[in-house]
């Protein structure tokens, strides 16, 4: 089989808009209508509850940290800083994107907007990209946020636990951004109407990193860089190991999010910087229902879902083999058992849309 | 020549819910409001293929069942990003307990 094309502008992003596999409709588990509309529900308390925590653990940890400076005492707090400012921002990004956070609109807002910032997304480039992400999830050339493509490029994924490629894309595309808005790919996901305002958002970002730099460089100390710029790197590691547990190992190019998604328990502090995205396959089953309600989610529909991996380690010990098999066989994926109460999975359409090349799944 | 067609029974959809409603290859949503009005639109969102049905409906909008964006579906007015182009509305009336819709 021809190796995969990750270009939205590509052959296979083309393919799969003539074959009906972009934009396809989804494999949902049932839920009584009543019962989904209840959980749709929004509220502003939980994430109140929850940013008020976020925020003021961060000017706490910072505070301490700065007091502290430049002693080796300050490490625990600065490490414990950058978690919250380099990993809870992504979820934070995700959820207000999503605008399911809050109830109130403003709040969702300006929360994804510190939050774009913090994790280094232009926030109008990327609302548009998310929302593809969730129309076409892995389906290659068409899904923009794809962690893990075939083969795994393992030097990157170690680099990203740093924040290394992304940082290093950031500021160049920023100044492309500000210069002349969104890049050739950008365009194919983000309207026309909403090229100035990526712009305008670049030109800001640009704006307060030139400021922080000016300060470090004024007080000559990189004090200024740990409280913004640096935490992006140096509390990466946490969004990235969550994050690459969502898809990674896992089917592409199939419209079940039971076969391309993971869900994974794990211990309260991680579900708390992560917001609750270890219920994966249930968010994007059913994007609209909020963070807060995903535990009741994936009680309502476990019985049509295959088990949950039980700890963060458990599921990087099945993905990480996988992703090891894929740089020999590009076409390998895990493919979960689904309990005897499970309807089966889905996989007609996309062998239909793919004939002969419609994927082999583990044995 | 527009045909006016029975999509269902006015108790089939709840107050501040939706229904889908597919006919001749088209599919259609059935909006029942806070104030127990009516209301047609094209079923899918403009954005990106896919069905309003799994949405939310919260007073007078329509969210988006795969994002946030939303719509006014008294008179389809896109009102949230990621959603720009308004949807279609289609004239609907109720008579002796059903809700019927004009299709074109």
């Amino acid at each position: 089989m021809a190796k995969r094309d990750y270009s939205l502008m590509g052959p296979d992003g083309a393919r799969a808009v003539e074959s009906g596999l972009a934009a396809a409709e989804w494999y949902h588990s049932d839920v009584p209508r009543k019962v989904m509309k209840d959980l749709m529900q929004r509220s502003d308390q939980p994430a109140i509850r929850d940013t008020i925590l976020l925020y003021g653990c961060m000017i706490a940890f910072a505070g301490i940290g700065i007091a502290l400076w430049p002693t080796w005492w300050a490490l625990p707090f600065w490490l414990a800083y950058g978690v919250l400012y380099g990993s809870a921002s992504d979820s934070r990004w995700h959820e207000c994107g999503h605008g399911t956070a809050f109830r109130t609109a403003w709040m969702n807002n300006a929360v994804y907007e510190i939050a774009s910032f913090m994790i280094m997304r232009n926030s109008a480039t990327w609302r548009w990209s998310h929302a593809r992400h969730h129309t076409d999830t892995y389906i290659v050339g068409r899904d923009p946020e794809i962690a893990i493509m075939r083969p795994p490029a393992f030097i990157k994924l170690i680099g990203s636990f740093f924040g290394i490629p992304e940082v290093i894309d950031f500021f160049p595309r920023m100044i492309r951004n500000a210069l002349s808005g969104p890049t050739l790919d950008e365009r194919t996901f983000v309207p026309q109407s909403e090229w100035g305002k990526v712009q305008r958002v670049a030109i800001i970002y640009l704006a307060i990193y030139a400021a922080t730099l000016g300060l470090a460089v004024w007080m000559q100390s990189i004090l200024p860089l740990m409280v913004i710029g640096l935490p992006r790197m140096y509390g990466a590691w946490h969004h990235v190991m969550t994050g690459l547990l969502q898809h990674g190992g896992l089917a592409d190019n199939v419209i079940d999010h039971r076969l391309n998604s993971r869900t994974v328990f794990m211990n309260p502090v991680s579900q708390f910087i992560y917001w609750n995205m270890n219920y994966h396959v249930e968010h994007h089953m059913f994007p609209v229902v909020p963070y807060h309600a995903l535990p009741r989610l994936y009680a309502a529909i476990q019985h049509d879902l295959p088990a949950p991996n039980p700890s963060i380690a458990a599921a990087f010990a099945e993905m990480w083999p996988a992703l090891k098999r894929q740089l020999q066989n590009e076409e390998y994926f895990l493919k979960r058992d689904l309990p005897g109460t499970a309807k089966p999975y889905r996989e007609d359409f996309h062998r239909a849309a793919l004939g002969a090349q419609a994927a082999a799944p583990a044995e | 020549m527009p045909t006016w067609i029975r999509a269902c029974a006015t108790d089939e959809i709840d107050q501040e819910d939706l229904i889908r409603f597919d006919y001749d290859g088209a599919t259609y949503a059935i909006y029942h409001s806070p104030e127990g009005e009516f209301f047609a639109t094209a079923g899918k969102c403009t954005h990106e293929e896919v069905h309003l049905c799994d949405g939310l409906v919260m007073g007078h909008l329509i969210e988006w069942p795969k994002h946030n964006g939303q719509f006014d579906y008294r008179t389809g007015e896109a009102k949230r990003a990621p959603v720009c182009v308004n949807l279609r509305t289609y004239p609907i009336k109720v008579d002796g307990g059903a809700v019927y819709l004009e299709v074109p």
